[in-house]
């Protein structure tokens, strides 16, 4: 057995050499999550990498088979769960092209908004975990009150923080209120100057440089054998984003560039999701300023569960809102894939309808699935502790990685 | 460079002939039916091909269809390619009583986890696959959850009491 390292030493297995075997988790402390990784040592050199997955397995896919739709919506919070709102959106979105319903452009905005910002969220969580785990506390205290002011941005919309549940098949439950937009702007306004502040940490820093350079890198012809997506797959020099390739929910209208790195390195992984931040503000200020009038949901009373206030009032609605309950509104059967740019990568939905109350099946498309399996291919020849950055860099979620 | 539909058609076609079952375009993506003998030859081509290149793995699942009596089994593989932006969404058939066709494994290294899911959860085994094991549900499993003839809860278990469910 020979492996390459990257410090360009050949590891060759001498004849009756025993290799460390050391268990990485399931529940250790540096992999943010539960992932578990017998790895074989020399010494403190990774030879050999042997994940096992599952260990918060939930059955999504069958649990959605007994769920009317607008309950699978919780289900996609529980993916990844950084970014929840995007989940949320896109399976909404593959609802309604199965049901062929048109979206009015305010909702298309409104969606834009809610998903850039937990881009945000999401990227924060991984860059500043990423300066933790090679050292660097400091930057991760600077940008996690900013998250937080995101999931306070997300309570004032919808009530929750985490797992948002935002929004519903149709539209949005409500419109966003003038407080919700005020916080918006003063996000907009405030964020970008902590930011810098954080970048100014770690971007140019040398030791962070020296430390994370070169570590846990792809190729971008293996990263595409892997099917890699999202900020992984840019890092390594491709340009793939669904926001651009298959636009949805009006991205189209939207100016924003794709950043990408050549080296798809920890390093490079770091630097685009920076990079997206920026991107993704720029597209939450274009969203804001050219908010168009109209209503926050779609015309199509026969899936959009009505508000509250009607159903205690009106009969309609509250016809309505039996019927959707009820599952007696008739469903369109036949087969629907849809996918939007997640966190992650692409976050994808397989939908198959036989016209009854709940999905026939329902299949995830989950990125953080589909690229850890190049997890061992990654870390072999490199330092045991370069295997830690390499993990938080990848932004492995384990609730998306076991469904 | 674009290309259609009717270029995809054609080259399949010509290479498969009867092999090709169907084709159809259910909300605007190209479904290609095929006879699962064919699987892998046909992935093979779609990705080798200069013109289409098919180099992109976008997922691989299966689905149930238990009252199809001798092709109960799906296996659904979406393709994507990149440079022209065209998304395929292929599918073919085969009996439950002998799950078997051949994995991708040789042409997609993210094939892998892939048939490993898929394996797990409807029994289907990837002849060549290399390292065919269960990947989210524990090993000493004896069934496949995905299959339709299996309830959503162990009807087995003691420790839960539907009074308190309401069910």
């Amino acid at each position: 057995m020979s492996e390459q390292s990257i410090y360009g030493e050949e590891h060759i297995k001498e004849e009756g050499k025993q290799y460390n075997t050391l268990n990485l988790g399931p529940t250790h402390p540096a992999t943010h999550g539960v992932f578990q990784n017998v790895l074989q040592l020399d010494g403190e050199i990774i030879m050999g990498s042997e994940p096992t997955i599952g260990y918060i397995h939930r059955a999504f896919e069958k649990l959605a088979e007994h769920r009317p739709f607008y309950q699978v919506t919780p289900i996609t919070d529980r993916l990844n769960y950084c970014s929840a709102p995007i989940n949320n959106m896109g399976w909404h979105m593959t609802v309604e092209k199965l049901l062929g319903v048109e979206m009015p452009k305010k909702v298309d905005y409104m969606r834009v908004i809610v998903m850039e910002l937990s881009r945000i969220a999401d990227h924060i969580i991984c860059n500043s975990v990423l300066g933790v785990d090679a050292g660097a506390l400091t930057g991760f205290t600077y940008v996690f009150q900013w998250r937080e002011r995101i999931y306070d941005i997300f309570e004032q919309m919808c009530g929750a923080r985490l797992t948002t549940n935002i929004g519903r098949i149709g539209g949005f439950e409500r419109d966003f209120s003038p407080k919700v937009i005020g916080m918006i702007r003063d996000f907009l306004k405030e964020f970008p100057a902590k930011f810098d502040e954080f970048e100014g940490l770690l971007l140019r820093n040398r030791i962070f440089m020296d430390r994370i350079i070169g570590v846990g890198p792809i190729s971008a012809e293996r990263a595409l054998s892997y099917s890699f997506t999202g900020p992984n797959l840019r890092a390594a020099g491709v340009d793939y984003d669904v926001r651009v390739m298959n636009p949805y929910s009006s991205y189209e209208d939207f100016d924003f560039i794709i950043p990408v790195g050549t080296q798809g390195d920890t390093y490079d992984r770091f630097c685009v999701r920076q990079e997206e931040i920026r991107e993704s503000l720029k597209i939450i200020a274009q969203a804001l300023d050219n908010m168009p009038e109209g209503k926050h949901m779609a015309d199509c009373p026969e899936f959009y569960l009505p508000a509250k206030q009607d159903v205690y009032t009106s009969m309609e609605a509250l016809i309505w809102h039996f019927k959707i309950v009820m599952g007696e509104v008739e469903l369109p059967s036949g087969e629907v894939y849809h996918a939007v740019e997640g966190g992650n990568g692409e976050v994808g939905y397989y939908l198959i309808s036989d016209g009854g109350r709940t999905p026939y099946r329902l299949h995830f498309r989950r990125p953080c699935f589909i690229y850890y399996q190049a997890y061992p291919e990654m870390i072999t020849g490199q330092m045991l502790s370069d295997a830690i950055l390499t993990l938080s860099s990848l932004n492995v979620i384990a609730g998306e990685l076991d469904a | 460079m674009a290309i259609s539909k009717e270029q995809v058609q054609d080259k399949l076609s010509a290479a498969f002939g009867d092999n090709i079952l169907a084709y159809s375009e259910p909300y605007g993506m190209l479904k290609v039916e095929y006879k699962a003998t064919e699987h892998y030859k046909i992935v093979r081509l779609l990705k080798e091909d200069e013109t289409f290149r098919f180099r992109f793995l976008t997922d691989l699942c299966a689905v149930h269809y238990p009252d199809e009596a001798g092709r109960e089994l799906a296996i659904v593989t979406h393709l994507h390619s990149l440079e022209n932006n065209f998304r395929l969404r292929l599918e073919c058939r085969i009996s439950d009583k002998s799950a078997e066709i051949e994995s991708l494994t040789g042409l997609f290294a993210g094939a892998n986890w892939m048939e490993r899911e898929t394996f797990d959860f409807f029994g289907i085994r990837f002849t060549g696959h290399p390292d065919l094991r269960r990947i989210l549900n524990v090993d000493h499993m004896d069934f496949h959850p995905l299959l339709k003839q299996y309830p959503l809860e162990d009807s087995s278990r003691e420790d839960k009491d539907d009074r308190f469910f309401g069910r």
